[in-house]
């Protein structure tokens, strides 16, 4: 029987293969054939332009070096304000006007997760040293970064003509805002999602002259926000400046407010509108933090607690949170469609109805995101949780102080508090 | 007393420095694994966005999202797809009266497509670049009822290359992706690679054709 059988099976294939071929052949086929000129006609060539050159973006890493050390030396060294704006307004002007703002280092957070999270991503050189190196710097000589080289920065410095001082307690919960931001900009880049920093950047369409007007009416009001409340984003939403404010708290060397020994005059204490000056605790009005030891011993475990539960929460709230994923919300949609019987009228439905894909293939590719999620959110989670009681635990006990000093991980290295002191260089 | 107070303060001090040098190490071992981590694979070149001619459904949002006004994203035509057609779905308005090039009779709202006669019965088509608005009606109609050769593709010479793609992030079939810089443009042939460039906008002028005898 099957010996019979096995006969016929050549013949099996080679139909196959003529149905296969054709059908290849008329996928092929165009409904037009392709003309067959009689005279000398040739095809045009070379439309596309292309004149980009990596050249240039080199030279922008060259600027950013340059702008990093020179602002380094300026406040360090120099101790002069004027020029610390003179600056921020050079890199106003060449990474916000000129190269209208792409690539910054702000942005370039998502570039470095989703190329460490990614296998199909590759890391463009500039983009990891744009990421690198004001990193390197806040390492050395604290957030110079900010003061004069980040156009964002800068165009809040050079807009911030009063100042208004906000309360440290609001403050304080205001500044818990950049970590979440940051967190969830690492999470939704990791997974291949969204690059939520870029889309809510809120100076890109100054520079462009040309953006959603979304885009352009919150850029507007942070910058008249920041004409009282100074450098609102960097403050209150920037991602980067967390990772800078960590690093600038352990480096080599800082701005210092005296050029000498302090003299605790305060005269100092209104100078800076960011409320990062540390008040010594000899100018007589601070008392010293009481340090009860026992909390100082139950501390650490509360710190773990926060941060294991608040990774719990994440986790919970993990396939929420995947739904910032186009083809969650798009599968999402489909199983309503099914559900409902409705139909779904978005353009990413009707596109998938039209590219005729397999259902299951999109379900399989939710569950994937949604994995990545649950695996990514508990970090997020604990780094998060960490921060926090880190923070409280910073609020409730510190050394005592005897001199003025900037707080290393808020102070922006502006040196706006130069000019108060009255002490002279020895 | 006083000698006390000096030894607590330097104390202090050095319970300071400690920890800023232990925190210095503990900050800089992340820094110096990230690049050691990327090495492996970063590249000197970036990455552009373009769009895949065979994922693209003709939707119109290339038009409408990009921070571009007009938009980068321009119609092109793949002449060795093309059919050369007299009555090409892409120039002419279905249902027009007559089929000839009025305006009134053209599918293009901006007129950006040029109809130039090569022999007959063979039109080639020319887009007008600088008129073309990504409005992609013509790329649907070409699709629809032509050859398919006219196709959308992000112009590199205008595209800003924003870190996130505007139009990426609301293309219902994800066809806007990033390709390598030195690989910037998708030809609707699948075959074929698009490695040679112009290297400036050629103006009108120069683009007229010596005429064919």
């Amino acid at each position: 029987m099957f010996r019979k059988f096995s006969r016929i099976i050549p013949y099996l294939l080679t139909g196959l293969m003529f149905i296969g071929h054709s059908v290849l052949y008329a996928q092929q086929q165009m409904r037009y054939p392709r003309p067959e000129f009689e005279t000398d006609y040739t095809y045009p060539e070379y439309q596309y332009i292309y004149q980009r050159s990596p050249v240039w973006e080199y030279i922008d890493v060259a600027v950013l070096i340059a702008a990093l050390t020179l602002t380094s030396w300026l406040v360090l060294k120099k101790r002069w304000r004027q020029g610390i704006v003179w600056v921020s307004l050079f890199s106003l002007a060449y990474f916000g006007f000129y190269r209208q703002g792409c690539i910054c280092a702000v942005g370039s957070v998502q570039n470095v997760s989703l190329a460490l999270f990614n296998s199909d991503y590759s890391m463009p050189l500039v983009a990891l040293l744009f990421f690198l190196l004001p990193l390197g710097f806040a390492l050395f000589s604290g957030r110079v970064f900010c003061a004069g080289v980040c156009p964002l920065g800068a165009i809040q410095e050079l807009t911030a003509f009063r100042q208004v001082k906000v309360n440290p307690k609001v403050e304080a919960v205001l500044g818990s805002i950049p970590f979440v931001y940051l967190g969830l900009a690492v999470l939704f880049s990791a997974t291949g999602s969204q690059f939520i920093i870029c889309r809510y950047d809120p100076f890109v369409g100054i520079f462009r002259l040309g953006a959603p007007y979304t885009m352009v009416i919150f850029g507007s009001l942070l910058l008249i926000t920041g004409i009282f409340v100074n450098r609102p984003y960097c403050r209150y939403l920037c991602p980067y400046g967390v990772l800078l404010n960590i690093f600038s708290r352990f480096s080599y060397r800082h701005l210092s407010i005296t050029p000498a020994e302090c003299i605790n005059c305060r005269r100092c204490e209104p100078s800076c509108p960011y409320g990062a000056i540390n008040v010594s605790d000899k100018a007589g009005e601070n008392e010293l933090t009481v340090k009860p030891s026992t909390v100082r011993l139950l501390y650490p475990f509360l710190i773990i607690f926060i941060a294991l539960s608040l990774g719990l929460i994440a986790y919970n709230t993990a396939p929420l949170l995947a739904g910032v994923n186009k083809n969650v919300m798009l599968a999402r949609e489909i199983r309503l469609e099914k559900e409902t019987g409705i139909k779904a009228e978005s353009e990413a439905a009707l596109a998938f109805r039209e590219s005729a894909t397999p259902e299951e293939e999109l379900f399989a590719e939710e569950l994937i995101v949604i994995k990545r999620f649950r695996a990514g959110a508990p970090l997020v989670g604990i780094f998060l949780g960490l921060s926090l009681g880190i923070g409280f635990y910073r609020r409730m006990t510190r050394l005592p102080r005897t001199e003025y000093e900037p707080d290393r991980g808020r102070c922006i290295s502006c040196g706006k508090c130069f000019r108060y002191c009255p002490v002279k260089p020895n | 007393m006083m000698v006390q107070m000096v030894k607590k303060e330097n104390e202090n001090k050095s319970r300071r420095e400690f920890i800023r040098k232990a925190g210095r190490i503990a900050v800089a071992v992340p820094l110096g694994t990230i690049p050691a981590i990327l090495s492996r694979k970063s590249y000197a070149t970036g990455y552009v966005w373009q769009i895949d001619p065979y994922k693209c459904t003709s939707c119109g949002l290339c038009k409408t999202s990009c921070v571009l006004t007009p938009s980068a994203v321009k119609c092109t035509n793949e002449y060795e797809m093309c059919g050369y057609c007299d009555f090409c779905p892409g120039f002419l308005r279905q249902g027009a009266r007559v089929y000839d090039t009025g305006a009134e009779n053209q599918l293009c709202p901006v007129g950006a497509i040029k109809r130039n006669f090569v022999e007959e019965p063979y039109f080639e088509y020319v887009i007008d670049e600088n008129l073309c608005d990504g409005c992609s009606k013509c790329v649907q109609a070409c699709e629809d009822f032509g050859n398919g050769s006219l196709h959308l593709q992000i112009m590199q010479h205008l595209c800003v290359n924003c870190n996130q793609c505007r139009i990426a992030r609301v293309c219902p079939s994800d066809a806007i992706k990033r390709v390598r810089e030195n690989e910037p443009y998708l030809s609707k042939d699948r075959n074929k690679k698009i490695t040679r460039f112009r290297n400036k906008q050629v103006s009108a002028a120069e683009e007229q054709k010596p005429v064919i005898e």
